[in-house]
């Protein structure tokens, strides 16, 4: 089987324009949505207490609210279904301290008599820990941008490094734009969901990029679209399939994972489908923007070239007279 | 490239496929015996904890010890001080006999770390900075050490307590069934059990009801609660005669009335200290406080030596044996407090497994069919190498003795979805060399060195990201990059090394049979 033609060659850099306008028609509606609704941070990263509740029938969702409001510290509670009509979880954002006597334990007493039921988790994340897992999580996000960066300069050229940077960024911020547009609880699974998007959209990133130095070796074509043009179009079959298949995988896993494992499966459902569009889309133009010449490229790799056969010739020489 | 056969890739990845069967069954099959991956808290349920502590409390308790035993010096030899007080973490006393200064001076020099502030027979005792910092540090590591023994006596399997960072004390609980065993578990770590034995002030029993903390502690007293009856207070020396650190043992039994008590015995220097105190105070009440609640006030009728003593005050068999746990694995210097808890019940835990299976089923399966549509036999080579690659993580995972977590179970079902890729990139390129009309042996033999230098680039950043990952994250996350980075590097091995053996053992095969649809999914371009 095969989707795409054999030989045909797309005009990608004809229409990248195109292409980045959307990008970032896409990226200021992120901002905004980022912006106007905000992130719903989960317990993780803004501390609070969740309670998990299963009912042996339908959770009582009015009675459950009417019983926990007896107690201030929970007046404030949110109580939504989790899952199923049966299983409710009641969040709220104090925490308190004490390791003998806890939310969960009030709880229990307060929710006797609404009916059958059990706690199933009890999650509770003090405010200082809540920081310091919020200032964890950022800097795993520019450390791993930042390694990223430096080993993509190391392996190509300075603007592949920058080019693949920014399309993280784009990932990055679309990712969380439907975070904010959906409301997601933003707890650590999405931050290693967004962490395992910079790897994946890299991925694909560099396979591009890996075909476009290919070309440029192989050809005698100084017209860098053209050489881009070919190497995306040789690689799209390869994009798609393995962004397919790790799509399939990732929809299974949002579709029956269960809803613990659900804003981790959002969040790289959305990151595959921008990650791949802006691999195939936006990196790439983005190294002409970036005033990347093939003419300069060349030059360089014939000079390097040249400086590794004096080297072995030096050495050659250095290894003979030594004799 | 070999003209077939055998050759040393298919070898490896044979060998690789027999440690990666044999090292996984004892986690499968759970066996008895084996490495076995354990499953983490989230998955079979338990509570994880990480806990601070209050040291300055520490400082506070160590300085009470300290005026204890000034007490105990001054009153054997004599020396006659008045106004000892007990102020946070200073504490003060007079002289009022000026010849034995140079007595006290040469008794305090001895205490180490102690400060000593002198404004004529005035003093002032506080710690040093340095033993300050010494003191904490010995908090937290005592804290870990006490709740780490308490734990062990409770029963339970597999209990970790651990240092974590510079102040704070991991305590992970798998094997937790029901909340009301959860909060029993809790009680119990929290529990300072700190013991003391004090005198009542006898001057001053009839205002105990009435007096202010304040006023207390200008007499050099306190005022507790008793255990039973918290309305009903009593007053007390706030210098203890001794405390729990004295204590050698404590065991839970029964009252003449049947009732759960502790029995308690005390070192010998503990022993000696009471039986003096009891000796010079017949008459006298003694309270036997706990936790700062008063259980019971037993007037002294004669020297009690032996040193064994016992608290009662109404305990359930349950609570009595807790407390007896707590008092023989010491008291807490510092009261812990709660920063971060889980707690997962085991059904939910169940569920989440089942939920996780279920996807990682339906996306291999997926995957699979759709590899072998896309690429015929090709397909089924990149297909074994994916089952191996699983296997293989299973066992690097039990080898290691490493936990599995929900998310490290998220990754291992991503791992499914990319580590076919490094076989989708060389089917490209082996479709690819066919279209420009080459045989099978070289399309093969450059379709995978052609894709070598995307593959590397592209796991290396992967693996990169996995393992900031693993640095940054926390917990449950840190069993996501641990699958991850395992996974990646396993597909090194199956999807490359593997997969080539494979081709180098079929080549003649294929050669032979012509036939490019049924291997690779693809006609021959002329």
């Amino acid at each position: 089987m095969q989707i795409f033609s054999k030989d045909k060659i797309y005009d990608f850099m004809g229409k990248s324009k195109a292409f980045i306008s959307v990008s970032i028609i896409l990226i200021l509606a992120s901002y905004f949505f980022l912006f106007t609704k905000g992130l719903n941070y989960g317990i993780d990263f803004s501390g609070g207490t969740i309670v998990q509740v299963k009912y042996d029938t339908k959770a009582p969702i009015k009675k459950i609210r009417q019983s926990i409001s007896k107690d201030k510290m929970f007046a404030n509670a949110s109580i939504t279904e989790f899952g199923s009509p049966n299983e409710v979880i009641i969040r709220f954002a104090t925490s308190s301290d004490h390791v003998s006597t806890d939310a969960g334990d009030k709880m229990k007493n307060l929710l006797e008599g609404t009916g059958n039921f059990k706690i199933r988790r009890v999650d509770i994340v003090g405010p200082k820990v809540g920081s310091e897992l919020r200032k964890k999580g950022i800097m795993a996000m520019v450390m791993s941008i930042l390694t990223i960066l430096i080993y993509v300069a190391f392996r190509f050229e300075w603007r592949f490094a920058v080019a693949s940077v920014l399309a993280l960024v784009h990932d990055v911020s679309i990712a969380i734009g439907a975070i904010a547009l959906f409301q997601i609880d933003v707890n650590l699974d999405v931050l290693a969901a967004l962490l395992t998007l910079l790897g994946y959209s890299l991925n694909d990133t560099i396979i591009v990029f890996d075909r476009i130095r290919e070309g440029i070796s192989e050809t005698r074509d100084l017209n860098l679209f053209n050489v881009i043009n070919d190497s995306i179009s040789k690689t799209l079959s390869r994009t798609l399939l393995t962004s397919l298949t790790t799509f399939f995988v990732v929809l299974t896993l949002f579709a029956l994972g269960g809803e613990i494992i659900h804003s981790f499966s959002f969040t790289l459902l959305v990151g595959i489908i921008v990650g791949t569009y802006s691999s195939v889309f936006v990196a790439s133009p983005m190294l002409k923007w970036l005033g990347f010449d093939l003419k300069d490229y060349k030059a360089k790799q014939v000079a390097k070239e040249k400086r590794k056969i004096e080297k072995d010739k030096a050495r050659s020489m250095y290894e003979k007279g030594m004799m | 490239m070999s003209k077939g056969g055998l050759n040393y890739r298919l070898v490896i990845f044979f060998i690789a496929i027999i440690f990666a069967v044999g090292f996984s069954l004892p986690t499968l099959l759970q066996t008895q015996k084996g490495p076995k991956i354990s499953l983490g808290l989230d998955l079979q349920g338990g509570l994880h904890m990480l806990l601070g502590v209050k040291t300055n409390e520490a400082i506070k308790s160590k300085m009470k010890s300290i005026a204890s035993s000034v007490k105990f010096f001054t009153d054997n030899n004599d020396i006659v001080i008045d106004e000892l007080r007990i102020n946070g973490d200073i504490v003060t006393l007079s002289l009022l006999d000026g010849d034995e200064e140079k007595h006290l001076d040469d008794m305090l020099k001895k205490i180490q770390g102690l400060q000593v502030k002198k404004d004529k027979l005035k003093y002032t005792l506080s710690l040093s900075n340095k033993e300050k910092i010494a003191t904490k540090k010995f908090a937290i590591s005592q804290a870990v050490e006490t709740i780490r023994n308490r734990l062990d006596q409770f029963g339970l399997a597999e209990p970790n307590v651990a240092k974590q960072g510079v102040d704070k004390i991991l305590v992970e609980l798998p094997g937790i069934k029901t909340i009301e065993q959860e909060k029993r578990a809790r009680e119990l770590i929290a529990k300072a059990a700190h013991l003391q034995l004090m005198s009542i002030d006898e001057k001053r029993t009839d205002q105990a009801n009435s007096m202010s903390e304040d006023e207390a502690r200008s007499y050099g007293d306190r005022i507790l609660p008793d255990s039973r009856t918290p309305n009903v207070k009593h007053i007390v020396k706030a210098v203890p005669i001794l405390d729990g650190s004295m204590m050698s043992d404590a065991k839970v039994g029964f009252s003449n009335m049947n009732q759960p008590v502790i029995n308690f015995t005390l070192n010998s220097e503990g022993a000696k200290i009471f039986g003096d105190y009891t000796a010079k105070n017949i008459g006298n009440h003694l309270a036997i406080v706990l936790d700062n609640k008063v259980y019971s006030a037993p007037v002294i009728r004669e020297r009690i030596g032996g040193g064994s003593g016992q608290i009662s005050g109404g305990f359930s068999v349950k609570e009595a044996h807790d407390v007896a746990i707590a008092l023989r694995s010491g008291a807490l210097l510092a009261p812990v407090k709660l920063l971060e808890k889980r707690s997962v019940g085991p059904s939910l835990g169940a569920d989440s497994i089942k939920a996780s299976m279920i996807a990682l089923i339906s996306g291999f399966v997926l995957v699979v069919l759709f590899m072998i549509l896309y690429y015929g036999m090709a397909g089924v080579i990149a297909d074994i190498a994916l089952v191996v690659n699983l296997f293989l993580v299973l066992s690097v995972m039990a080898l290691f003795g490493a936990t599995l977590t929900l998310p490290g179970m998220a990754g291992i079902v991503l791992t499914v979805g990319m580590a076919v890729d490094a076989n989708v990139i060389i089917n490209e390129r082996i479709r690819e060399l066919f279209r420009e009309g080459k045989g099978v042996a070289k399309a093969v033999e450059k379709g995978y060195s052609n894709a070598m230098s995307a593959i590397l680039d592209a796991n290396i950043t992967t693996l990169i990201a996995a393992v900031v990952l693993y640095a940054y994250g926390t917990g449950p996350i840190k069993g996501f990059a641990i699958t991850m980075s395992i996974g990646i590097l396993a597909s090194m091995l199956t999807a490359i090394l593997g997969t080539l053996g494979i081709y180098q053992y079929l080549v003649p095969y294929i050669e032979k049979t012509k036939s490019l649809p049924f291997w690779f999914g693809v006609k021959r371009v002329k």
